[in-house]
Formats: C-alpha cells, structure tokens, sequence
C-alpha cells in the first residue's frame, strides 16, 4: 500500500514536474479570479440600474452560465469553435470560460452584496453632491463586499479548485503534470502528492471559511 | 455559401443531429442517473455525520473535521482521478460511473455535513435543556425538537451547493462516463462535426436552467 501510493523513489523523481505544476495553477489562479471578479463586478454594477431592459438579459445571462457546467463551456471553446475556423488554444479557451462562468458567480455574490446596503445611504451620499457612481463605488461597494466577504472567499475557494479542470485542454497545471508523471512512471503516488499539494495549499482557507460560514448561518435565524 | 449558413451548417447541422440525438438523450439519462444518486447519497451522508459530530465525542469529531476539510480542500476532479486511476492498482479497478459518483458524493457529504452542523448548532443550548427536561432522551430531543428547526435554516445554502456539485457530473467524461458531456464528445470525432455538442449544451441546459431558477426562489423564499 505505502509502496504504491506512497513511493519515495517515485516521488523524488516526480517531485520537480509537480513543482512545475503548482507554479502553473498559482499562476492560472492569479489570472482567472481577478478576471472573474472584474466580470463579477461589471454585472453587479449593471444590476444596480433599474431598468427592465438591464435587469431581465442580466438575470438571463446570470442564470444561463450558472446551469452550464464550466466543463462542458470549456470544451466547446476548444473542441466546438475550431470547426468555424477559430482556434483560440487552451490558455485563451480557459480564460473566456472561467471569465464567463465564475463571473456569473461572482456577479451574484457582490449584487447581494449591494441589494443589503440601505438604498437611504445612496440617497444620503446623492445629497452631499456625490454622483451616482461615486456613491456607488466609494459609499455602497465598500460595505458590500464586507458583507459578503465569506462568500467571496467561499468563491475564490471554489475557483481556484476549478483550474484543475485546465488539465482537460492540456494545460500544464497541478493535475495535468502528476498525471504525466504517473503515466511515466506506472505508479500513483504522483497524484497523491498532487491531492497533498492541493490540500496544504487549501486547508487554510477552508478553516477560515468554516468559521465564518458557522457565524453566518448562526445568525440567519 | 453565406456566413449564416456555414455556421448553421456547422454548428445546427441537422443532418449530424438527426443521427445522434438519440446518444445524447442516452447521456440524458445516465446525468440524471448519476446526479440522482450523488445528491441521495451526499445529502445521507452529511447528515449523517453531523448528527454522529453532535454526539460530541472528541476523537470521532477531529477525524469527522479533518474528512470535511478534506474533501472541500481537493478538486472534485484531482478526487475522480484519483480513485479512477489510482485504485487499480490495489486491483480494486472501478468503472468511470462509480469513481464519479464516490468521488461528487463525497464532496457533497463534506459541503453538506458543514451546513447540517452549523444549521444544529445555531440552535439556543435552551432548547435542548427544555427538551430534556420534558424526559425526551438526547436522540430523542435531537429528532424531534432540533433537527426540524435546524433543516430549515440549512435549506437555501444547502440548495446552491447541491446544485452547484451536481453540475460536476460533466466531470464523468473525463473518465470515460458516457454521460452527456462524454457522448457528444465522441460524437464530435465521429461525425467530424460539433453539432452533436450544441445538443449537448442545450441538453444541460433543459436539465439545469430549471433546477437554477428554484434555487434562486427558495433563496428568497427562506430569507
């Protein structure tokens, strides 16, 4: 069992592959959460206009790339659209996809954000001569995301476990390069070390959410 | 040809869809199948464990923790991997469908155990005195006064992630399920056309754009 999932021989030779890989996923993560955020915050901001013509497409888009599973966005950025004629590569196929997909999260999380800030304190700010925007972004948006702060996280935490999926169009992330690594060497310790990696990288951010998401619920009451 | 053709005939080809739509109903069905016993199972699971946690003995509680954390910290698809290419070989060799349906119900039992716990420990410690006092027993109080009120605090947090793991079920195909994703994959190299993809999307679209908008109406229901 040790000799199998576990094997030191292997994993010293696997080690700077998976190494390879972590700073591939830091870096993928880096890209794609402030992609999705800014995605995020656009459809925020539009919400905020009470306009039917806004509100209905975007409740529609928000929606539409919530049910899609990223998986099946992804592949038919990579496998669909090269039959018209465009070949985007893996990396700009991932980006599109999480900039859709995570955005649409993002985007719900920061409009509750909004929705729980009292609209007296816009109109406050409105009459000390601010405009709309500015009292959007320098009144409203700093209270919204304390509010919702654990569930950015909670989303941020859900993203970066979602570069994993990256390994599907052969990008050399975390997952992709342990299962290089076990198909050179016939042994699955590199993918243990890859969940090891994963999980120490993770674990700390998971505590803080449990904490945060106890209080939450505990005062939904 | 104009540009509006050469796209329908790329991507709405319906000569390509007539023949394969029956593959992807097939995929249809195996999705349903699959989400049906992740969400049963997961859901059991949780609960399970946050009542065994509420029992309050210290070493049970640490290990129930560190598998908590455990399967919120991995990628669903590092655990499908995992199991689908590591098992073997302890020549314990499960097919795509059952790595993927441990792997998402063991993501949702730790997601779900999380809520079921907080949702039991928001609870007033009063209440459980008074239920004692009655002479219900603790199983008794923990059936018949707390659990009922804390499921409901639990439900729209519940619902979101529910829906949210069970859209991982694309992840079958990575695996060789031949779920939805998996057979308009193949599909699309068999008929050199991606047409079969496009009824793919809109398969999970019918499938999930209805359970999104409940989710999103019991959210404000139980707000």
């Amino acid at each position: 069992m040790i000799e199998t999932f576990f094997n030191a021989a292997i994993m010293a030779q696997a080690w700077p592959i998976i190494l390879a890989g972590l700073g591939n996923t830091l870096a993928l993560s880096l890209m794609v959460v402030p992609l999705g955020l800014a995605g995020g915050m656009a459809l925020a901001l539009l919400s905020t206009l009470r306009s039917p013509w806004v509100r209905w497409p975007l409740m529609a888009w928000v929606d539409f790339f919530r049910a899609f599973p990223p998986l099946v966005l992804l592949i038919f950025l990579y496998a669909g659209l090269p039959f018209a004629g465009l070949e985007l590569g893996g990396f700009a196929c991932v980006g599109i996809a999480f900039f859709l997909n995570t955005g649409a999260y993002y985007g719900e999380v920061l409009r509750a954000g909004i929705e729980s800030v009292a609209p007296g304190q816009i109109e406050a700010a409105r009459s000390t001569g601010l405009t709309r925007l500015q009292a959007l972004v320098w009144i409203v948006l700093p209270q919204a995301v304390r509010a919702v702060l654990p569930d950015l996280l909670s989303n941020t935490l859900e993203v970066v476990k979602l570069t994993s999926l990256a390994s599907v169009v052969a990008l050399p992330e975390l997952l992709f390069q342990a299962r290089q690594a076990q198909s050179l060497t016939y042994n699955p310790t590199p993918i243990v070390a890859a969940a090891a990696v994963y999980f120490l990288l993770l674990w700390p951010l998971v505590r803080l959410l449990s904490r945060l998401e106890n209080r939450a619920v505990a005062s939904r009451r | 040809m104009g540009g509006w053709e050469r796209f329908t005939e790329t991507f709405l080809n319906a000569k390509v869809m007539a023949r394969y739509w029956p593959d992807i109903v097939s995929g249809l069905g195996t999705t349903i199948e699959l989400a049906a016993l992740i969400v049963v199972s997961g859901l059991a699971a949780g609960l399970a464990l946050a009542v065994l946690r509420s029992f309050g003995i210290r070493v049970v509680n640490w290990g129930i923790i560190f598998v908590v954390d455990l399967f919120r910290a991995l990628p669903p698809l590092v655990i499908i991997v995992l199991i689908y290419f590591g098992l073997p070989s302890i020549d314990v060799v499960p097919s795509g469908f059952v790595s993927t349906w441990l792997s998402l119900a063991l993501v949702l039992m730790a997601f779900s155990e999380e809520i079921f716990w907080a949702g039991i420990t928001a609870i007033p410690r009063g209440q459980w005195e008074a239920a004692r006092s009655t002479g219900l027993g603790f199983t008794q109080t923990l059936a018949h006064v707390i659990l009922p009120q804390a499921l409901r605090i639990t439900i729209p947090p519940l619902t979101n992630r529910t829906i949210a793991i069970t859209k991982g079920t694309a992840l079958g195909s990575v695996v060789a399920v031949t779920e939805i994703l998996g057979q308009a994959s193949s599909a699309v190299s068999n008929s050199y056309n991606p047409s079969p993809l496009t009824l793919g999307a809109a398969a999970y679209l019918v499938l999930f754009i209805p359970v999104v908008v409940f989710g999103r109406w019991v959210e404000r229901k139980f707000r």
